[in-house]
């Protein structure tokens, strides 16, 4: 089943004070089904992280169309009203990104949880999932009640991806997640996305050490500065 | 030239003082009052041969009710014999030719600054109230066009804070005087400087109030048997003055409304505010036939309205 | 910038905004401070207004809380027994029960939204009283609670505003807000004007509120912070005008405008 057609996708940044147009990809072309994992490849600056933010709508695409076949019906990602958009953000897609956004007096926990409560589930109930979830990723339940402000940065990276992981999606945007991470908690990472794989969630996903992923990779997706070949494996 | 040449030529007042047109409006306006009760009507006061702020409003309204077959009772906080009762009633005698009377049942008209009488007025006696404050709104929202809205969406939420605001500062309701009351379920009222003593006897009464401010030239009413509530909280209830322990040191009464009379070595003796009521005591003491009214409230301090007023412990 | 024709028109989110204002107005004379401002706020969503002094977005607020008129626009609130009334043509009396019932604001300037000279716990009930509770007991019971929710130190409650810091007084103008559990919370600039680290918890305390009560709110702020720690979407005013809206994150990283840019970049 397609979850995703994507066409002539583009997006040029317009800065206004330099009256410069400066492009990041051009007519991206590539479809996903459900449980298909899509890799994108490219030098740094090719538009790789761009490309993952233009289909979360944290950027607006230039051009182009994003289908994506949502439970209630097919919608254009790069056309979509912000509330349909912040909905599927809420429900379906899921963005996986390196860096937490730590927020004051919320312990690793709360920030973990939260899905979960906004999903209906009782505390007790998201506590116990949660509390798996850390244990999987080597983070001690001795600091599970702290800040993650005070964190290093391999476990606030831990937290940002039991958040960003632990409400089933249907579409996952994997920006280097593994980038802080240490070697068992990679293997976890990697053990939890063959699990969710396997489920039928598609990803597409930008590594920096693809040899981590090797064994989920679909397809593969090529961004350069001049042209995108979309290679099936 | 004398002075005689420069003043007008002599000429007999109107009956009652006020010309025929002032007290034609007077008594429309209060019809409207009594049609709406508890509602200020505004009315054009007239000047009167004493200075407004001494009764002035409630003298207008009892000039334009009283007729040559009234007898008229005026009060001071419940003294006949006050400077300024004595003048209003022998003002009120002069222009109308009527009888006047210290004793409330013989009386049709009373006219009264700060208190009711004891003994219970009956039907179709009048209770003219002088009022120096109408507006019951006047001390949360200073602005009359603001509490004239208010009015008008029955919107008295500032009052109960005021309440709220006692509560929580003192743990007790510290109105004292023209406690606000609500007059039929509608509009709040301010009883003029009435005792919370004399609060309740304004609801469901048989005698007709009207109460009116000449320097504020507002007039208002309430009709007979119009439920009259002072304001409170469900859970924490309006109280009277406390008379118990009191005892008049003249006649002997408890538990109706006194005053206090400091005595030179710091103590206190009290004796009744309505010196009418108090008189008549007296003259049946000494064994002189008198009739005295029913009161209002009976010698244990329970109100005739049984359960009007809430105790709490 | 590209036409994106679908993207006001929800086509998966198939609930009735809670808040509908069309073509919202507002002159003050010569001066147009708004003009044909529209917006939509659904249940449980924050919707953050940004702009400079001036650009009319506080405006916007005082219309929404209809404390004043509009010259043109609708408005329209999906409530039980008004969905089809546009707020602005209501009768007073109603708009004010709606007010009073239905809408929460806090403001920056404490003095607007809180009388100085009442206890604190007072200007709480006082949202209760005005909804026609009736019972002293009731009221102190929701004061306390509504205080505890905003965070704000119950051996407090009973002292006047006046007496309190600017974080203190802003938690008791938004537990006076949320007494009556609003359906829409109002925020004008809850924030500016706190020092940075009270800042940051009274934004956490209005996050987790936002959190567990799920009201539809409008945040107004010129503080980017603020609007990324609270706004779902974004709406960019400028001259009176919505120039430009977005979800949050789209808004701040890849602004459209050239006026949001500057803005944007100045922050960072």
């Amino acid at each position: 089943m397609s979850i995703l057609d994507v066409q002539g996708f583009s997006k040029q940044f317009f800065v206004h004070h330099l009256q410069r147009q400066i492009p990041a990809f051009n007519e991206v072309d590539f479809r996903l089904h459900a449980g298909e994992f899509l890799l994108v490849r490219g030098v740094n600056g090719v538009g790789k992280s761009t490309l993952l933010r233009c289909l979360y709508r944290s950027y607006l695409p230039t051009a182009g169309r994003a289908i994506y076949h949502a439970h209630a019906g097919l919608i254009d990602l790069a056309c979509a009203a912000d509330v349909d958009i912040a909905a599927l953000r809420r429900t379906e897609i899921g963005h996986v990104t390196q860096f937490l956004r730590a927020r004051p007096r919320v312990s690793a926990i709360d920030v973990v949880i939260e899905p979960l409560l906004s999903q209906g589930h009782s505390r007790a109930e998201a506590h116990q999932i949660a509390a798996e979830w850390l244990d999987a990723f080597g983070l001690k339940a001795d600091i599970w009640d702290a800040y993650p402000s005070t964190f290093s940065g391999g476990e606030q990276q831990k937290v940002n991806l039991v958040r960003a992981l632990i409400v089933p999606r249907r579409l996952l945007l994997l920006d280097e997640p593994t980038a802080s991470l240490d070697a068992s908690a990679r293997a976890a990472l990697v053990a939890r996305l063959a699990q969710i794989k396997a489920q039928g969630v598609a990803m597409i996903g930008v590594f920096h050490h693809p040899e981590d992923v090797r064994d989920l990779v679909d397809g593969e997706l090529h961004l350069t500065n001049v042209q995108v070949d979309y290679v099936a494996n | 030239m004398s002075l005689q040449q420069l003043a007008h030529p002599r000429h007999d007042y109107s009956y009652a003082f006020l010309d025929e047109f002032a007290k034609r409006e007077l008594r429309r306006r209060i019809l409207k009052a009594i049609a709406i009760p508890g509602y200020q009507v505004p009315y054009a006061s007239r000047e009167l041969p004493m200075a407004r702020g001494w009764g002035t409003g409630g003298l207008q309204v009892t000039l334009a009710a009283v007729g040559p077959t009234d007898t008229v009772k005026v009060i001071d906080q419940g003294a006949d014999d006050s400077v300024n009762a004595a003048n209003l009633r022998r003002f009120i005698a002069r222009m109308a030719g009527v009888q006047t009377t210290t004793d409330v049942l013989a009386a049709t008209i009373i006219q009264s600054r700060h208190r009711i009488p004891e003994e219970r007025l009956r039907e179709g006696q009048l209770l003219v109230l002088q009022v120096p404050v109408p507006e019951p709104l006047t001390h949360v929202e200073p602005s009359v066009t603001r509490a004239r809205q208010m009015h008008a969406d029955a919107d008295y939420a500032l009052i109960w804070l005021e309440l709220h605001e006692q509560l929580v500062r003192y743990r007790t309701f510290t109105g004292g005087a023209d406690y606000p009351v609500v007059v039929h379920g509608r509009y709040l009222m301010a009883p003029s400087p009435i005792p919370r003593w004399d609060t309740p006897m304004l609801h469901q009464a048989a005698h007709l109030t009207l109460l009116s401010a000449g320097r504020e030239k507002r007039l208002y009413a309430v009709p007979p048997y119009t439920d009259v509530r002072p304001i409170e909280f469900e859970d924490v209830h309006f109280q009277v003055e406390n008379q118990a322990g009191r005892v008049c040191a003249q006649t002997g009464a408890i538990n109706r409304f006194m005053n206090e009379v400091p005595q030179p070595d710091g103590s206190s003796r009290y004796i009744l505010s309505d010196t009418g009521y108090a008189a008549k005591l007296v003259q049946r003491a000494q064994g002189e036939g008198v009739e005295i009214g029913a009161t209002y409230y009976d010698d244990q301090g329970r109100f005739y309205h049984t359960g009007f007023l809430h105790h709490d412990d | 910038m590209m036409t994106r024709p679908s993207l006001d028109q929800p086509r998966l989110v198939r609930d009735v905004p809670l808040l509908q204002a069309r073509g919202l107005s507002r002159r003050y004379g010569a001066i147009t401070a708004i003009d044909g401002v529209d917006l939509s706020v659904y249940r449980g969503e924050v919707l953050g207004i940004v702009g400079e002094s001036g650009s009319g977005k506080s405006t916007v607020l005082r219309l929404l809380n209809l404390e004043e008129p509009a010259d043109a626009g609708t408005y329209y609130l999906d409530l039980p027994g008004y969905t089809d009334q546009n707020l602005f043509t209501m009768d007073r009396y109603f708009r004010r029960q709606i007010q009073i019932r239905h809408i929460g604001i806090v403001y920056q300037n404490p003095y607007l939204g809180l009388r100085m000279r009442h206890t604190s716990s007072g200007n709480v009930a006082e949202r209760l009283i005005m909804a026609g509770e009736r019972n002293f007991g009731t009221l102190r019971h929701a004061a306390k609670t509504a205080l505890s929710a905003s965070e704000f130190p119950l051996e407090r409650m009973d002292d006047l505003p006046i007496r309190l810091s600017g974080g203190m007084q802003q938690r008791v103008q938004l537990a006076r807000a949320l007494a009556l559990r609003p359906m829409l919370l109002l925020l004008d600039e809850p924030t500016t004007g706190l020092d940075v680290s009270v800042q940051a918890l009274v934004l956490d305390t209005l996050a987790r509120i936002q959190r567990e009560l799920q009201i539809a709110t409008v945040i107004v702020s010129h503080d980017l912070g603020v609007i990324r720690a609270l706004a779902d979407r974004v709406m960019v005013m400028r001259h009176g005008r919505v120039i430009e809206h977005g979800l949050t994150d789209q808004i701040l990283e890849d602004p459209q405008e050239a006026y949001t840019q500057q803005l944007v970049y100045a922050k960072l």
